[in-house]
């Protein structure tokens, strides 16, 4: 098998198919199979476990660059797609059950509420944000753009920030939780920074590179990672 | 005397519900090896020694009373844990018996008392009560318990007396909660002591007719019934008359967000969600959603206690 049957075949799969457990779990509470239960209030249960897998994903999706680079397995790229599209396939959810489940399709309370609670209006605002990205997110689309595709698809930082901050706001008080997603999410972050930084001193002084060998395999395994966008990350 | 009108307590016929529980119980068991990832049907049952009491029916409101596995299994009782489900889990581990409360303050009956002592020739009476959360959910609720008042008057408080506070037990041993500091421990709430006396106040120490479980807030717990939940303490050790406000454990987290009084009101919403509507626990799916009622449907009866009051100054 080739690596690209490999993923087509395999992997892919596999991840498609880890994606929908949070999902059946749900489906299970929901309806009472197999002895699950969403508990007193199940509405509640469902939106928050909606809206913590996609930010889980979110950060899955924002792991990939930094995992394929240090473990030097640059075609993990060809997983980071469906990750992202099951974040937004996951916020969308979360949105539709706060609306439908929780408003009860009260949409004066849910104008009010995007314009008047902080917590919500960043977190309608990242789901606005997901929509481009999820609509560009075709190799039609990619190649469209060209290199402006990865521009827009920055975004995707912003949009982390926006989500794990409507987490923590949310939060009655016991802020524990959210503080651990904001941890990671700064780690994932903060490794994009350092590396820019060693790139850009790299660009500079290109001897110092050969001083570094870890910082050369970070530099090369990433650029080859560049040139995979278009074609091999399907 | 009290006549006591015997009847079977609401929770000694075993709920539909519950019956077909069973069943999904047993899935359950089947289910639990296939998959870690499913959580079993843990629905705590009224196992409380059954208590003698009188309905009354004039303080009771119409409304259909929640479940009892979800009263019990849906708690804030961050001395147990912060998440919903986490005090009927933990809770086994407060021991209820013995359990002394000691009254201090603005009153000539100081001294530490036997819960015992205290409820001794007390008239239990069950009163059906709604119950506000200031997370914007709801339920109701069959308490047992009597007055306040009745309690308040035994304690003979001064005329320097004006408000009342209310402490829970602070033990880390028994109260897992409370090794981490997500509140200022130990757990403090406060009244006017026109609140205090106030008919509708009540002492807590049974729901559905038997012994109030410990996740509820045993063996004594307040309810103020036209109050955000947080002001209904529980598992109370401490009584005291003050003759200034008491400073309260969510009002000194918070002072933005929990006032001292925290009377329901639709019109003033806490700073991050509205408090205009309420969904209620148990509900029909896409039928729970209902407007809140200004102090929480009993504005006909605790109104006056606040004329000339600026509300949205004093929430």
């Amino acid at each position: 098998m080739t690596v690209t049957q490999r993923y087509r075949w395999i992997y892919k799969p596999l991840v498609f198919a880890a994606c929908l457990v949070p999902l059946a779990w749900l489906a299970c509470g929901a309806f009472g199979w197999f002895g699950a239960s969403l508990g007193a209030d199940p509405v509640k249960e469902l939106e928050h476990e909606c809206g913590k897998t996609a930010l889980n994903l979110l950060l899955l999706t924002l792991a990939v660059t930094p995992v394929r680079e240090l473990t030097g397995q640059p075609q993990l790229l060809r997983l980071r797609r469906m990750l992202g599209l099951f974040a937004f396939f996951y916020v969308v959810l979360h949105f539709t059950i706060y609306v439908v489940l929780d408003l009860e399709l009260n949409f004066a309370t849910l104008g009010a509420d995007i314009a008047k609670r902080p917590y919500i209006t960043i977190g309608f605002g990242a789901l606005l944000l997901l929509v481009p990205l999820a609509v560009t997110s075709t190799n039609g689309m990619m190649r469209r753009l060209g290199r402006r595709w990865q521009s827009l698809h920055r975004l995707v930082y912003l949009i982390a920030i926006l989500g794990v901050w409507h987490f923590y706001w949310q939060v009655k008080r016991d802020v524990r939780e959210p503080l651990i997603y904001a941890a990671i999410l700064a780690a994932l972050l903060g490794y994009r920074v350092v590396r820019a930084r060693v790139r850009r001193r790299d660009a500079a002084a290109p001897a110092a590179r050969a001083a570094t060998a870890r910082t050369a395999k970070l530099t090369s395994t990433s650029r080859s990672g560049a040139s995979l966008l278009p074609s091999e990350s399907d | 005397m009290k006549v006591r009108i015997p009847r079977i307590a609401p929770s000694e016929i075993t709920p539909e519900g519950v019956y077909l529980n069973r069943r999904s119980l047993l899935a359950g068991a089947l289910a639990m090896g296939a998959s870690s990832l499913l959580r079993a049907v843990e629905t705590p049952q009224a196992q409380g020694a059954a208590l003698s009491y009188t309905v009354n029916a004039q303080y009771s409101v119409k409304e259909p009373p929640n479940k009892f596995e979800d009263i019990a299994s849906y708690n804030n009782f961050y001395e147990f844990g912060t998440d919903k489900e986490a005090p009927s889990h933990n809770a086994h581990s407060l021991r209820t018996r013995p359990w002394s409360v000691s009254v201090y303050g603005e009153a000539e009956g100081r001294g530490t008392f036997d819960l015992d002592d205290l409820l001794k020739g007390v008239s239990l009476e069950e009163r059906i009560y709604r119950f506000r959360c200031v997370e914007a959910w709801s339920m109701v609720v069959p308490w047992v318990g009597f007055p306040l008042s009745t309690l308040l008057a035994r304690f003979k408080p001064t005329s320097r007396a004006k408000y009342v506070e209310f402490t829970t037990l602070y033990d880390p041993h028994q109260m897992p909660g409370q090794r981490v500091p997500v509140l200022g421990w130990p757990y403090v709430e406060g009244l006017r002591i026109d609140e205090a006396m106030h008919p509708l106040t009540l002492m807590v120490v049974g729901l559905y007719g038997r012994v109030l479980p410990n996740q509820d807030g045993a063996p004594l717990r307040l309810i103020v019934p036209w109050k955000y939940g947080f002001k209904s303490i529980k598992s109370i050790v401490k009584i005291g008359f003050t003759p200034s406000q008491p400073r309260t454990t969510w009002s000194g987290a918070a002072a933005d967000e929990y006032g001292f009084f925290a009377n329901v009101n639709p019109q003033v919403d806490h700073p991050r969600w509205s408090q205009a509507s309420e969904r209620r626990i148990g509900a029909p799916f896409l039928a729970a959603r209902r407007p809140t009622l200004p102090f929480n449907g009993y504005a006909e009866q605790v109104a006056s206690l606040y004329q000339g009051m600026d509300l949205r100054r004093y929430f």
